[in-house]
């Protein structure tokens, strides 16, 4: 692994009983860059990102992240390395008998020594930094438009300052409006945390999103990255595939 | 019957639909032990949780507690009437106050308060762990280091063996006043022969067997529950299969288990 390199999967295999997920697969995310991976539904998308957080374990293969062979690590140790991540899920699965400063301050809760006047402080400050007003803050998430539940989920999973944010499909079903501020919401997280060393990882099928905000585009087929560019290059890829996708 | 391709085909298909339906629930029934194995390791893990565990017993003690009054203040009342007419025919209706406590204490309570709490508690617990399962909830959990199964299960199933054997206190206390009340101001048997026949032949023992078997309905209810909440898939169809198995699954338990621990706990008590 390369010191850019903030995860690398080497010849990777995941096996279902006969059905092969990911075949020897092997490829680099590159640190504090914004990373797409693009693929068909079906291609083994949301198996990776199971794997990268150690939620899925390879039949073969080596996973390197954070300088840490994840396929060594037993539970607990899993769990302590998934505290390295944030994610936002693709209808942001906030949890629906807590209120949006409740749903911020759970991990806050769950993880910090912070008293409960620091914490909701800290969670009001998240609220707000991705747009989220003060009113806003005990509607539960019923009570939210689907781009309010996004945002929340965003400041949830930016609460214990992750270094690796994940995106499941975070455009998907969204109006072209509020695609437009999820996109925006992506590069100022990522901008606002480059300091910080912030790695953003984007499991998506919209092209359209992923050529915007990406810096580099990685294209999964039948289990295999068959292509990792920058996003600038990713639309002259000689690839029929990728080509037939773009189109 | 002549035999046709037909009649052939029909049996062999009924053949593999039963045999089926039996690896299915074999392997339904391992899957509930390794539950019930993984509750005994996670339970001695930190962080226990205090206040989970008390929102549960709140949940399935404090908000069962007047149902369980109602079908237990008629549990008592029913039991009253049904044992002094038969009584009455051969004249021992003077013991109609310790066979309705006993038949409460030891059968009554525990079994109708399990029978409650499975269709109150434990299909709430399959229909929130399911809805939480369904809409990524739990995996939001997992991503954040957090075991979703000591977070969701463990308080519930701690919670649920605290809350019956009360719970079932409480319905033998209102079932017994139901029959006292039925018994002394209703049938007009004599209240100090009431009292007399009751201390006579109840003893604390019978108490015990109910209390104890609540305590048993109370884990198998609650691993239930949480079980098939966790089984749940495919959105809201998924979650109401399994909040309707663990309805289901729930009440046989209970009436199935209460066999055994009755022909365990006569022989220990």
């Amino acid at each position: 692994m390369t010191s850019e390199n903030i995860i690398s999967f080497k010849n990777v295999t995941k096996k279902y009983g006969s059905q092969t997920i990911l075949d020897d697969l092997s490829f680099e995310i590159k640190k504090n860059k914004i990373t797409t991976i693009l693929g068909f539904s079906g291609a083994g998308k949301s198996t990776l990102l199971k794997h990268i957080l150690g939620l899925s374990s390879p039949t073969k293969g080596q996973i390197n992240c954070l300088g840490q062979d994840i396929t060594q690590l037993d539970d607990f140790s899993l769990k302590e390395f998934r505290r390295n991540f944030g994610m936002v899920f693709q209808y942001a699965a906030l949890f629906d008998s807590l209120t949006a400063i409740e749903n911020v301050d759970f991990p806050l809760n769950e993880f910090t020594t912070l008293s409960i006047e620091e914490r909701f402080e800290q969670a009001s400050n998240l609220l707000i930094s991705v747009g989220i007003t003060e009113k806003s803050f005990n509607k539960y998430p019923s009570e939210l438009s689907g781009g309010m539940r996004k945002r929340v989920g965003l400041a949830r999973a930016l609460a214990l300052r992750p270094t690796i944010m994940l995106y499941d499909e975070p455009t998907t079903g969204l109006d072209p409006i509020t695609t437009k501020m999820v996109n925006r919401l992506i590069i100022d997280t990522a901008n606002s945390n480059k300091e910080k060393g912030l790695t953003s990882i984007i499991i998506s099928h919209n092209v359209e999103s992923s050529l915007k905000i990406s810096d580099f585009i990685a294209f999964l087929d039948n289990g295999k990255i068959i292509e990792n560019l920058p996003a600038s290059e990713f639309k002259n890829s000689k690839i029929p595939i990728i080509q037939e996708f773009l189109n | 019957m002549k035999l046709t391709f037909k009649t052939i085909n029909f049996s062999v298909l009924s053949v593999e639909k039963l045999g089926n339906f039996i690896l299915e629930n074999v392997s339904s029934l391992g899957s509930i032990f390794l539950f019930a194995n993984k509750f005994l390791f996670w339970s001695m893990k930190k962080p226990y949780r205090l206040k989970l565990f008390t929102d549960q017993l709140v949940f399935i003690g404090n908000k069962s507690v007047f149902i369980v009054c109602l079908a237990g203040s008629f549990s008592g009342m029913v039991m009253a009437y049904q044992t002094y007419f038969g009584f009455k025919l051969i004249s021992v209706d003077s013991l109609v106050g310790p066979v309705a406590a006993i038949s409460l204490a030891k059968e009554l309570a525990p079994v109708l308060t399990g029978l409650i709490v499975a269709g109150r508690a434990g299909a709430a617990m399959a229909a929130q762990i399911g809805t939480m399962k369904v809409t990524e909830q739990i995996d939001a959990l997992e991503v954040m280091g957090i075991d979703s199964f000591q977070y969701l299960v463990i308080p519930r199933i701690w919670a649920s063996m605290f809350a019956l054997p009360m719970l079932s206190a409480i319905f033998l206390l209102i079932g017994s006043i139901g029959a006292w009340v039925v018994g002394t101001q209703s049938l007009m048997i004599d209240e100090a022969i009431f009292y007399s026949k009751l201390s006579n032949f109840m003893y604390v023992a019978d108490i015990y067997q109910g209390l104890i078997k609540a305590f048993f309905f109370g884990l198998i209810i609650s691993i239930i529950g949480t079980y098939f909440g966790f089984k749940a898939e495919k959105g809201a169809e998924g979650v109401g299969k399994g909040t309707n198995q663990a309805v289901v699954w729930g009440m046989i338990s209970v009436l199935v288990s209460d066999y055994f621990l009755t022909s365990f706990l006569v022989r220990v008590l």
